[in-house]
């Protein structure tokens, strides 16, 4: 562990690690809060400042953690963060913050902050777990933009609200698709970016962990 | 480690964590909250400039609003203007649940869903005189689909002919309902009247397939429930209940300056 490199620390969550599509983490704010490119964006952002930070500050006091309330000591620092990005964005990003509404308050429950704090910043140095941090953030941010991508393409027919395919409701020929901007799309798009990363990586595929053996036939009993 | 347990540490470590945290937390919303009430009153503001066909982009919000709209509260009973209360600072939606300052709707009457109608509401003026303004604004509110929907009505100072509607805060299904937001459909309101006759029973309402009449506006395609909430908050604000007597007062005008 104490032998990580930066670059793999904050590069191997992008792709080959991913906190969403290899961990199956964070899925709910990814589903909420993906219809568009610029909301994604704060958003990501959002989380990879709360992550860097809380795994800074629960590594900066690991040493001092009584092992008996260390979640809920890492939780109060993570919700005492979410709330701090939560009144910045209100201050400086009106708009965003109230597209984003609660969402942001639900970073707390992100279970890739917690997990990285836990399994990350437990057991290394400040910077490193900084920069895990950041990383992680990364990862999550860039699924994100990917999912908002299609979302808001398919959509609302624009990417970062400039127009792509005018929609008919604007005089245009493009039907927008209605689906698209309801959370359960964001399902479906998540499942096929996991499906091409693991066709990519083959390695990312789990090993099954029992194999379902074919259905036998029924013996027919002669005598019946 | 072994010692990091100990109850003694454990409190410790808990309390001054706890410390720590409140009083950061409590420092970012009290050094922002300033900020946070002005971009508040800015996005009301550029709401009420919007609505009102004023809005450019680009320009200062606050000298605008300050310029071009007067704020005045008015008694919704009597349509007349009261000074009873501030207009600058007065919040009806504080008033709405305070039971000194509204009262209690049921049944027939609260066809907008809100449940309680403060007694003064706050109306924005374009225009010097009061008594016979460019443009009145008026703030709406009612149940859509899925919750609250609030926005602003804007009428030419006749009382009676449309300029536009808007809805600020609402949470209805994007592409379906969520469509109220829409330019397009917004532009579908100008010029539109709200009473077929001199009386306080509004007769616009958004009508499926085609609006032909001027009393009529075109329903948000697949948004049915949304559509119906927005025509039963106009009918219950431009209403006897509502803002009646005092748009009553201007029918007689002209179609403002």
């Amino acid at each position: 562990m104490a032998a990580d490199s930066v670059k793999d620390v904050v590069l191997s969550p992008v792709f080959k690690n991913n906190p969403i599509a290899l961990q199956v983490l964070g899925i709910c704010s990814a589903l909420a809060v993906t219809n568009s490119m610029s909301v994604s964006l704060v958003m990501g952002l959002a989380v990879i400042a709360v992550t860097a930070c809380s795994n800074l500050f629960v590594s900066l006091i690991r040493q001092h953690i009584p092992s008996s309330i260390r979640i809920i000591v890492q939780m109060t620092i993570i919700a005492s963060l979410v709330i701090v990005v939560d009144q910045v964005l209100k201050a400086y990003a009106y708009e965003m913050s109230k597209q984003l509404s609660v969402f942001v308050g639900l970073i707390i429950t992100n279970c890739i902050v917690m997990g990285r704090a836990e399994a990350y910043a437990m057991q290394n140095g400040p910077i490193m777990s900084f920069l895990d941090g950041v990383g992680n953030g990364l990862g999550y941010a860039v699924i994100l933009l990917i999912v908002g991508f299609f979302r808001e393409l398919f959509g609302s027919g624009s990417v970062f609200g400039f127009t792509v395919l005018t929609p008919v409701q604007d005089g245009g020929w493009y039907v927008p698709n209605g689906l698209m901007l309801l959370p359960p799309s964001a399902f479906f798009v998540i499942g096929l970016i996991i499906w091409v990363l693991r066709s990519i990586r083959t390695e990312q595929v789990e090993k099954a962990e029992y194999r379902i053996v074919a259905n036998s036939k029924a013996k027919i009993k002669e005598s019946v | 480690m072994a010692s990091n347990n100990s109850i003694k540490k454990t409190l410790t470590v808990a309390l001054a964590l706890c410390i720590v945290c409140s009083v950061v937390v409590s420092t970012a919303a009290v050094v922002l909250q300033p900020t946070q009430q002005k971009n508040q009153e800015l996005d009301r503001k550029s709401n009420i400039l919007q609505v009102a066909n004023l809005y450019e982009p680009g320009m200062d919000v606050d000298d605008a609003f300050d310029e071009l709209i007067t704020p005045r509260v008015i008694n919704l009973e009597t349509g007349e203007y009261s000074d009873r209360f501030d207009p600058q600072s007065y919040d009806q939606f504080e008033a709405a649940r305070d039971p000194a300052t509204s009262r209690t709707l049921s049944g027939e009457e609260d066809r907008a869903g809100i449940g309680r109608e403060e007694m003064y509401s706050t109306v924005y003026l374009v225009g010097d005189n009061p008594d016979d303004p460019e443009q009145i604004i008026l703030p709406i509110r009612g149940q859509g689909l899925w919750g609250l929907m609030r926005g602003f009505f804007a009428i030419k100072g006749d009382g009676n002919t449309i300029i536009g509607l808007s809805y600020y805060s609402h949470s209805e299904t994007p592409g379906l309902g969520g469509e109220v937001d829409n330019p397009r459909w917004k532009s579908k309101w100008k010029g539109k009247e709200i009473y077929a006759e001199d009386g306080m029973s509004p007769d616009i309402s958004l009508v499926k397939g085609g609006a032909d009449s001027k009393y009529e506006v075109d329903a948000l395609s697949g948004a049915t429930l949304t559509s119906r909430g927005v025509t039963n908050m106009l009918h219950f604000w431009l209403s006897e209940s509502g803002f009646g007597p005092y748009l009553a007062r201007f029918h007689g005008n002209s179609e403002g300056a």
